[in-house]
């Protein structure tokens, strides 16, 4: 199936096509990795390291995001409680006792939301993660391949693209009884990597044929070894930008999913929070801190990684980097 | 032309299949058993009575019969329009339920998408050429992306909702009117009760089409075409224009790409806002387990993205012509 290497599609989970900053990466990066082989791999990480630090947007993205990481980890020693037990007034707004007030229920919002944060995250590595993954697994197999098998992945890599992914975690989410976070990370994954292994599939398209590989091929590498050692390295930078890209697109997933009541029934997440607030009207009582709070902390960890992507764009790609 | 419908329809065809298919796969093959929890809520616990209703509801959904035949089945009445028979709304079949809800979603999502693909592009080529928009659009265009419409939409209620008092806040009309399409009291409170959807998702789409579309003129105005058209003293507006029709393709192809999303959205923007489309149809569905509406509405919603997959396919073969000449273009 032909379609156009220039622009390989935006992740799920972010409402736009996303595809230039993705796509001048994916189009000059693997030249400017061969480039900068020639360096050496020690050079080559200094350099990345050396003009990432020098980069605005991604240190802004990576502080934000190190600052939540923070919060999710010792947040939680800052509090006695268990995030739905009830623990004192209802409806009390943020004070000195309970940071970020309380619910109708008199349950600690900052438990929850610190909580929640590491729910979050675990939801975003295991769906991104295992999204790439997949990704990775398909995308390498079909573009290497090519022939027969190239088309039964293509076209599966089509049918599960084309199904929306929240409708499908939806139906499968409803009839499990028992969800657990993993669960929930599993499942995005799932339904998660067809985006990506449609962009890596059609640059292991375009690096299949070069001399590098023939080569390789010729003194009788094997096939795995060949996309490991030879072509998976030409897009190692696009592939820590697909990383990123879709650890924020699992989480937005997470997010939606949650917000419908199908989040883990065994942990407290922020999507779950903002489903409690609307269902017992937080929004008509003016319980402002027990909505905004989750919302605020998705939006700004979402915006943290697309900063860090753009910024890392920058930096693997120098043609970016004089605009 | 016809290679190129042909292998979208049977692309398409294949999809509706698979999703059929995981359709029927689910509930019988996840763990726990619908029926036995749709029990659960029963009033009865003496067992006899369970074992009674257990035989009537496995009948009643056909599950007494081998699973081929369970299969052919499914699909026999889903080709009648049959989706079985909603136990929230007792009585009502799912499809009547759902047909009955389609018009609101699309009522938001059409003009939400469109206007703010239109908007958003037309923004995101202006944003490209000038620097200080450029710095500002940027920033608050990835914010924009990563917000999460629920939440948008909760801020939007709180605020012009309930703090300001200027909106309705749920339903699609007021409470106290019933539908009269010719009056003017109605038609403005049908009117005020879409905006704020509309509103959330417009926002959060015009974002991410705003971003792209800038990337892409700036992409386009590095290619060869331009350069050469600047060498040789082109007026600005007419690379500007060469640039902004080449970008709008893969605007279409993405488009097409963010349907899911797109439909995650609504979906979430309307329980928000308690507006009565199939987001919030699923949204109770979940919540009263009724199982065969949700599976119901899953399918309405694949129909409604492959139309609007195939309706995207028509109009990249009006806007470039290299697909109508068979010669290259439009992405498989």
């Amino acid at each position: 199936m032909s379609r156009e290497i220039r622009h390989p599609e935006g992740p799920p989970g972010v409402p736009t096509t996303s595809n230039a900053p993705v796509v001048d990466a994916a189009v000059a990066a693997p030249l400017a990795d061969s480039g900068a082989a020639v360096l050496g791999p020690k050079r080559k990480r200094n350099e990345v390291v050396y003009f990432a630090l020098r980069n605005s947007k991604f240190l802004l993205g990576m502080v934000v995001l190190l600052l939540y990481v923070i919060i999710g980890i010792v947040g939680p020693r800052f509090t006695d409680h268990a995030p739905y037990e009830y623990v004192g007034p209802s409806n009390e707004a943020p004070g000195s006792e309970f940071w970020l007030g309380t619910t109708t229920f008199g349950q600690d919002v900052y438990t929850q939301v610190v909580l929640g944060l590491g729910s979050t995250f675990a939801v975003g590595l295991l769906g991104g993660g295992l999204a790439t993954l997949l990704g990775m697994a398909i995308g390498f197999t079909a573009g290497y391949r090519g022939g027969w098998i190239d088309e039964v992945l293509s076209m599966l890599t089509n049918i599960v693209l084309t199904i929306p992914q929240l409708a499908a975690l939806i139906i499968v989410a409803a009839y499990l009884q028992v969800r657990g976070v993993i669960i929930e990370g599993v499942l995005i994954g799932l339904f998660g990597w067809p985006w990506i292994a449609r962009a890596i599939r059609a640059q292991t398209f375009t690096l299949r044929t070069r001399e590098f590989v023939d080569l390789a091929r010729l003194s009788g590498v094997g096939t795995a070894k060949i996309i490991r050692r030879e072509i998976a390295p030409n897009m190692s930078s696009y592939l820590v930008l697909v990383l990123i890209l879709s650890f924020g697109g699992a989480i937005l997933t997470g997010a939606f999913l949650e917000f419908l009541g199908l989040g883990p029934t065994d942990a407290v997440t922020l999507g779950t929070m903002m489903n409690h607030a609307v269902s017992w009207s937080a929004l008509q009582l003016g319980l402002w801190w027990w909505f905004v709070p989750p919302g605020l902390v998705i939006t700004m960890i979402v915006s943290a990684l697309y900063f860090m992507n753009v910024g890392l764009d920058e930096v693997f790609n120098p043609k970016l980097r004089k605009t | 032309m016809r290679r190129y419908f042909g292998r979208k329809l049977l692309l398409y065809g294949l999809t509706f299949f698979v999703a059929a298919t995981i359709d029927w796969l689910i509930p019988r093959f996840m763990p726990g058993d619908p029926v036995r929890s749709m029990l659960a809520r029963a009033p009865q616990r003496s067992p006899a009575a369970v074992e009674a209703m257990t035989n009537y509801y496995n009948a009643l959904f056909g599950l007494d019969v081998p699973l081929w035949q369970q299969y052919l089945n499914f699909w026999g009445s889903l080709l009648q329009g049959d989706l079985g028979v909603s136990t929230w709304l007792p009585g009502q079949p799912v499809t009547d339920i759902l047909v009955r809800r389609i018009p609101y979603s699309l009522a938001v999502l059409l003009p939400a998408v469109l206007l703010s693909w239109w908007a958003g592009n037309r923004f995101g080529a202006f944003a490209a050429r000038k620097r200080w928009l450029d710095n500002t659009v940027l920033p608050i265009g990835y914010i924009l992306r990563a917000t999460p419409e629920m939440w948008l939409g909760i801020l939007l209620v709180w605020i012009l909702g309930i703090q300001l008092n200027i909106f309705p806040i749920a339903g699609a009309y007021a409470f106290s009117l019933s539908p009269n399409w010719t009056s003017p009291v109605f038609l403005r409170s049908v009117f005020l009760h879409w905006l704020l959807p509309f509103a959330s998702l417009f926002i959060v789409m015009f974002g991410g089409w705003a971003i792209g579309m800038r990337n892409l003129i700036i992409y386009e105005f590095e290619s060869d075409y331009s350069r050469y058209l600047q060498a040789i003293g082109a007026p600005q507006r007419l690379i500007r224009r060469y640039a902004f029709r080449n970008a709008v393709l893969p605007q279409i192809t993405g488009l097409a790409l963010q349907l899911g999303v797109i439909v995650a959205g609504a979906v979430v923007t309307e329980i928000v806002f308690a507006y009565p489309g199939l987001g919030l149809t699923i949204y109770q569905a979940i919540i009263n387990n009724d199982y065969f509406l949700l599976q119901g509405a899953f399918l309405f919603i694949i129909v409604g993205v492959l139309v609007a997959n195939f309706c995207i396919d028509i109009a990249y073969v009006l806007v470039d012509p290299r697909t109508r000449t068979g010669m290259q273009g439009g992405t498989a």
